[in-house]
């Protein structure tokens, strides 16, 4: 059996299967029996300073679905813990000292001042909690305060903190990043330039998930008004990987730990995490779904994938995708390949059809009794039809063999790697030496 | 002349081979990956699930379909093995329509319920296609253990004997393993010889030393077993039948069900295998439908059940009365046989009208009378002769207390030849898992 023990930043845990900072962490009742489910470890709801916020009284989430009703997006407008923070403390150490082996980490959120910091750290340490998370991602509510993504946004803030945390603790310090940011590499260079020794993303996504089309208010609704809120669970996860990626390559954080966050549903999902160089994953959204046994699939489903492909640690597989994700002007322009249509799993609905020919490039031929072919001489590989068919495997995308000739375009498809640098329409190329 | 449905008597090949061959194919067939990833879809991974609960194995059911979903059917076929060893012949035979898919939410919503057997198929199709056993023994406790019966309760019970490090010695009386799995089951429903399969890849755990042709009451006594090991699991089934209260059921024709389909289980050639050409089954549970399906499927023009009360109190589920209705198998209820007529061979059946009164039931005194050339008794069985005198008995079966044990120190009993359960495989392999670990409980402290 693959061996899933983690160790992030010093912080060991039986499996990289954390919960996130959020409602499942929020009390010891859930922590206990999140860890009797088999979680590796737990980021504690964000603890505040007293006196704790509260929460609205009506409905705190809006959500948006797929086919069969499957959630695929949640929106939250909830804020930090609403309980006192001795509560929370106390809670933290009494489960610490019952669960040793797995992984407790409390987020924290206070004013954007030192002394706020100073006074909440040895409070925390005094748990024996194994390490903090800096949440400077909250979207909603606490930004408006100063808090969360007001700090997350300012890459000078971040680094502000995280050198103050790692001045007065001696706890690893995990910055946690909004992804309400354009460019994610900026406070990620400021949590590594301030001293934190990992970052973890995402938190959420500002978002509003609909309009009640009656009452005109954006949902989720309270008294006939909405707020903005964050936005988590699988919708998120291309999000998340794309920043997760862009800190893991680049130069000035390769290396930096990640805690990867952001719709992990699925022991792939966590997985795809560890390959583009998550050191530990964290859930939210798939356990306030499903329930806290999800963690089940996730070790059986990771453990099984590692056996069968004889990756025997967790080392064999992190950041395994890093070297692959590369700017769009270094992929091979030379690489050409065509869209195949499997008849055998066709089930003839068209929809590759309807989606090549009134939006793509006309390269799907229908033919008398619905049979659906690729045009070679008019395919341009963009796979949308792979996206659109309903068949898992039905249509798949087949390189072309170097030396044949493309029928699209006449050319011969060349061996060699070449990209958009030295291509004769970039203007930026380097002029070719005269023929 | 070659025979055909309409040929008198009881004659083989009354159909061409192929449209036989045919007719006795999958009832359920695999899912393709792609229909087993939309039917795992559709599963809501409910909270303390009901299909859980309504499975006598308490297989994850909503566990296993995920991890289906996310393309681990290994991971899942492991999920439902870990409870239930015939998961594979389960998926196949198990009345799902009483059990986990009666009890899924969707059923209650939509009324088309999460396809849970053909997904456990499927999981279990996939891991036993894979070389090797998936679980590995512990270490070798120095126990001896003796299963009497190779049925799905002897099964069950040895391998998670043999799983938990005990030496387990494996008798039955017939010459192949199995049980009703290889002798009684629907031959449609687990087509291809698959219960030999399942029990060879079974016994791929080791440490089950297997003795054909080992009868208790013949070579093997109670007495003899108990001195040889350090515990005993009796799962030798029923091996009687009742008889049937008609008069003239000596002549050629009338016989026991149960005796048709184990000829017909191990036919090898099934265009060969005789069947008359109008049928009459008595009986109103799973072994009544499968002659008569079965009788159907080999050419039988005319198949008739007799079963002596209403439709909605025979134990064959609602589905399987559809099966038999499907196949042309004519159901009359509220009637019995009372003589069985004929010259040398039955050829035909009177048979009564009755009602339910306060004191049972009772002929109404109307009667008529149905051709027949063969007739099927499918009225329930019965412990074999060969039971030891010294174990208690409770309705006509081994009485047991908590997990199979028996009155008889020592000696455990699971399936249909212990008092309670269901007289299905699925809650034999429970009870002969659950006596495994009480013995083990027993021997080790
Ligand atoms: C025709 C028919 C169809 C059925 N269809 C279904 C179905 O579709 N689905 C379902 O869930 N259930 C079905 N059942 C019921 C199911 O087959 C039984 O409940 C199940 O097989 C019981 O398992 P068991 O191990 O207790 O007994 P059995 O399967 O009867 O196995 C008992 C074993 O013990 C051996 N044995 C008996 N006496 C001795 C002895 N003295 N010494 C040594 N060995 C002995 C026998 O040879 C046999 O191998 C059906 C039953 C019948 C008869
Ligand atoms: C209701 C709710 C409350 C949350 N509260 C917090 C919080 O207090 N602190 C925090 O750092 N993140 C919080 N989050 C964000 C999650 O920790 C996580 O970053 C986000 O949901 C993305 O992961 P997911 O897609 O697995 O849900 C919250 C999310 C939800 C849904
Ligand atoms: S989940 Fe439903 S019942 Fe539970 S607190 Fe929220 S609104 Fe109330």
């Amino acid at each position: 059996m693959a061996d899933l023990s983690t160790d992030f930043v010093g912080i060991k845990s039986p499996n990289p299967f954390w919960l996130a900072s959020a409602p499942p962490t929020d009390k010891e009742y859930n922590v206990r029996r999140a860890f009797e489910a088999g979680w590796g470890g737990v980021v504690w709801k964000t603890l505040g300073l007293d006196p704790h916020i509260v929460n609205v009284n009506g409905p705190r989430y809006g959500a948006v679905w797929g086919a069969d009703r499957r959630l695929l997006g949640l929106n939250n407008i909830e804020l930090i813990t609403d309980r006192p923070l001795d509560v929370n403390l106390r809670e933290i150490k009494q489960v610490k000292r019952d669960w040793r082996n797995r992984a407790l980490v409390v987020s924290l959120m206070v004013p954007c001042d030192e002394e706020s910091w100073k006074a909440i750290l040895p409070l925390v340490e005094e748990t024996e909690a194994d390490g903090i998370e800096l949440n400077f991602g909250c979207p909603h509510g606490m930004s408006e305060r100063g808090m969360g993504s007001a700090v997350g946004q300012v890459p000078e803030y971040i680094e502000m903190v995280s050198r103050w945390c790692k001045a007065n603790t001696r706890m690893p310090v995990i910055v946690k990043l909004t992804p309400n940011i354009t460019d994610i590499r900026y406070p990620a260079r400021a949590a590594r330039a301030g001293g934190a020794d990992a970052v973890s993303l995402i938190n959420t996504v500002s978002s509003i998930t609909s309009v009640d089309l009656d009452t005109f208010s954006p949902e989720p609704s309270i008294d006939g008004k909405g707020s903005h809120g964050g936005y988590c669970g699988p919708a998120v996860k291309p999000i998340a990987l794309n920043m997760v990626a862009e800190i893991a390559r680049d130069p000035e954080t390769a290396g930096f730990p990640i805690s990867g966050i952001g719709g992990i549903t699925t022991w792939r999902d966590a997985a795809e995490f560890i390959a583009l160089g998550a050191g530990s994953v964290q859930v939210c959204a798939a356990a306030m779904t499903y329930g806290f046994r999800v963690v089940e699939e996730m070790i059986s489903g990771l453990s099984q994938w590692m056996d069968d492909k004889g990756h025997a640690g967790l080392d064999a597989i992190r950041g395994r995708a890093v070297p692959n994700v590369t700017d769009w002007q270094y992929l091979n322009l030379n690489y050409v390949a065509k869209a195949r249509i499997d008849q055998d799993l066709c089930i003839h609905c068209g929809r590759c059809y309807a989606a090549c020919e009134d939006t793509s490039h006309q390269a799907i031929a229908m033919k008398p009794g619905r049979v659906f072919e690729v045009k070679d001489d008019e395919c341009v590989a963009c796979n949308l039809c792979v996206n659109v068919c309903p068949v898992e495997g039905c249509i798949s995308m087949e390189a072309m063999t170097p030396g044949t000739v493309d029928p699209r375009t006449g050319r011969v498809v060349e061996r060699e790697y070449a990209n958009w640098t030295t291509h004769p329409n970039n203007p930026a190329a380097p002029p070719r030496a005269a023929e | 002349m070659i025979p055909t449905p309409r040929t008198l008597g009881i004659a083989p090949g009354r159909l061409p081979a192929e449209e036989i061959a045919a007719n006795f194919a999958d009832l359920a067939p695999p899912l393709t990956p792609h229909e087993a990833l939309v039917a795992a879809d559709r599963c809501y991974f409910c909270h303390d699930a009901p299909c859980v609960a309504a499975c006598p194995t308490a297989i994850d059911i909503p566990l296993f379909v995920r991890q289906i979903a996310t393309g681990t059917p290994e991971a899942a076929a492991h999920t439902i093995l870990s409870q239930n060893i015939l998961g594979g012949m389960c998926a196949r035979v198990c009345p799902t329509e009483t059990l986990c898919e009666e009890a899924c939410v969707r059923e209650a919503a939509e009324g088309r319920p999460v396809e849970i057997a053909r997904l456990q198929r499927h999981a279990t199709d996939v891991a036993m296609a894979r070389p090797g056993h998936p679980f590995r023994r512990a270490a070798p406790t120095g126990r001896a253990v003796a299963v009497v019966g190779a049925g799905p309760a002897g099964l069950a019970c040895a391998h998670r004997l043999a799983l938990l490090g005990h030496a387990v010695t494996l008798h039955d009386a017939r010459p192949k393993g199995g049980g009703l799995n290889e002798f009684g089951i629907a031959a449609y429903k687990a087509p291809g010889g698959f219960a030999q399969a399942e029990l060879d890849w079974l016994l791929g755990i080791g440490g089950i030393e297997v003795r054909y042709g080992a009868a208790l009451g013949g070579d093997l006594t109670l007495r003899d077993l108990r001195a040889r090991f350090d515990a005993v699991f009796l799962g030798i089934g029923l091996g009687g039948v009742n008889a049937l209260a008609a008069k003239g059921t000596h002549r050629d024709g009338v016989r026991p069900a149960v005796d048709f389909i184990a000829e017909l289980r191990q036919s090898d050639d099934l265009a060969r295998l005789p069947v008359g050409r109008r049928v009459v089954v008595v009986g109103g549970g799973m072994t009544a439908i499968d002659a008569a399906v079965q009788s159907k499927l080999l050419g039988a023009e005319e198949v008739t059940i007799l079963y002596r009360r209403s439709r909605g109190k025979m134990s064959a589920s609602g589905y399987e009365q559809d099966l038999a209705a499907g196949h042309g198998v004519r159901i009359l209820c509220g009637v019995v046989p009372v003589k069985v007529k004929g010259n040398g061979a039955v050829r035909e059946v009177e048979c009564a009208y009755v009602e339910e009164g306060p004191k049972g039931l009772r002929e109404t005194g109307e009667t008529f009378t149905l051709k027949a050339d063969q007739l099927l008794t499918a009225i329930g069985q019965t412990l074999g002769p060969d039971v030891p005198g010294k174990l208690e008995l409770e309705g006509g079966k081994i009485r047991v207390t908590g997990p199979g044990q028996t009155s008889v120190k020592g000696v455990w009993a699971g399936g249909d030849c212990a008092s309670g359960g269901d007289d299905l495989t699925v809650t034999a392999v429970a009870e002969g898992r659950d006596a495994a670990i009480d013995i083990h409980r027993a021997l080790m402290g």
